[in-house]
């Protein structure tokens, strides 16, 4: 019964990532990468926060180097997510190398909230990873076949958009006065950099000010 | 070179992924590290939002898409799924420019 409900509940998850795979794909395009391109973040990468930022920061003019790190610092975290997951899921290596490929915010909310019993975990993670994998791929193509056919995307408003898409992401991740805080500092930073730093450069740039700034913060006031 | 950056940037984040499952908890386990990478990404949203939002090339412009990131902030406000603050936002950009108001 535990098992049925953890199914149908992954899939639900699986069917709301997939409506914003739509989004990724047909946001991808208009910024200018091919089907193929876009197809390939979403099978390779498949990590949401990082692909919607590298198709950004390129779209935008960015350039290769500020795209990867933007992708690969927001990627990070999944880094952690896998080493809460590696003591509850007790995988052998042969495993790891998939799952690590469904390692994300989704796959390990899951399985943490089924911590107390192992089983459970290991059911809920592998359900939700792979039925967000494959609805978020399939979401991704549709969205990319969609914008394809279209000759001026931007005529859609598909450029407003790419950051409607980072606030929905970044809006859950604001649960007190020091992250809201934190994110108004690194949105005026990168707005003041934006006119005497190369595009792809302000968002690196606020994100390392806005840090530092909350790092004395913290060790002023709290430490 | 979209290329490039597509398959470096999946490759690395794949690293990133296996890394927590293989390497010793305790080489990357640290309370300061946790708490970067929980907040490392509201700074970078919050940026790419700004930019995204206000940014055309190296200049600072107020355009239709001001309005549409209006739009998305009241649809998360009334707590809206993801898809339809997009849509949302996307739809409002596009009527502002057909209607002339905007570019």
């Amino acid at each position: 019964m535990l098992h049925r409900s953890i199914t149908s509940n992954a899939i639900g998850i699986g069917a709301a990532t997939g409506a914003y795979g739509l989004s990724f794909g047909a946001i991808s395009v208009a910024s200018g990468l091919d089907f193929w391109q876009t197809q390939t973040l979403s099978l390779a990468m498949f990590t949401g926060a990082s692909q919607f930022a590298l198709v950004g920061v390129l779209g935008a003019g960015g350039g290769i180097a500020a795209a990867v790190v933007t992708a690969l610092l927001l990627g990070a975290r999944n880094g952690l997510y896998a080493m809460s997951l590696a003591p509850l899921l007790r995988l052998g290596r042969g495993r790891s190398l998939i799952a690590a490929q469904v390692t994300i915010d989704e796959s390990t909310a899951m399985a943490i909230r089924h911590a107390d019993d192992p089983a459970a975990a290991r059911h809920a993670f592998w359900a939700t990873g792979l039925s967000v994998f494959v609805l978020w791929n399939i979401g991704t193509a549709i969205g990319a076949l969609g914008a394809t056919a279209l000759d001026d995307p931007s005529v859609l408003g598909l450029d407003a958009a790419i950051p409607a898409g980072f606030i929905a992401l970044l809006c859950p991740r604001l649960t007190d006065r020091r992250t809201r805080v934190l994110a108004l500092l690194a949105a005026v930073v990168a707005l003041v950099l934006v006119p005497f730093v190369p595009a792809g450069l302000p968002v690196l740039g606020a994100a390392a000010v806005a840090l530092a700034v909350e790092w004395i913060a913290r060790r002023r006031w709290v430490g | 070179m979209i290329w490039a950056a597509v398959l470096i940037a999946s490759l690395g984040t794949y690293i990133e992924k296996l890394a927590g499952f293989i390497l010793p908890a305790r080489l990357i386990e640290s309370a300061g590290l946790r708490r970067l990478t929980s907040l490392l990404p509201v700074a970078l949203l919050a940026a790419l939002v700004a930019v995204q939002t206000f940014a055309s090339g190296q200049a600072l412009v107020i355009d239709a898409r001001v309005a549409g990131l209006a739009a998305a902030i009241i649809a998360l406000v009334a707590r809206a799924p993801f898809i339809v603050v997009v849509l949302v936002a996307a739809i409002t950009a596009a009527l502002l420019r057909a209607g002339g108001w905007s570019t």
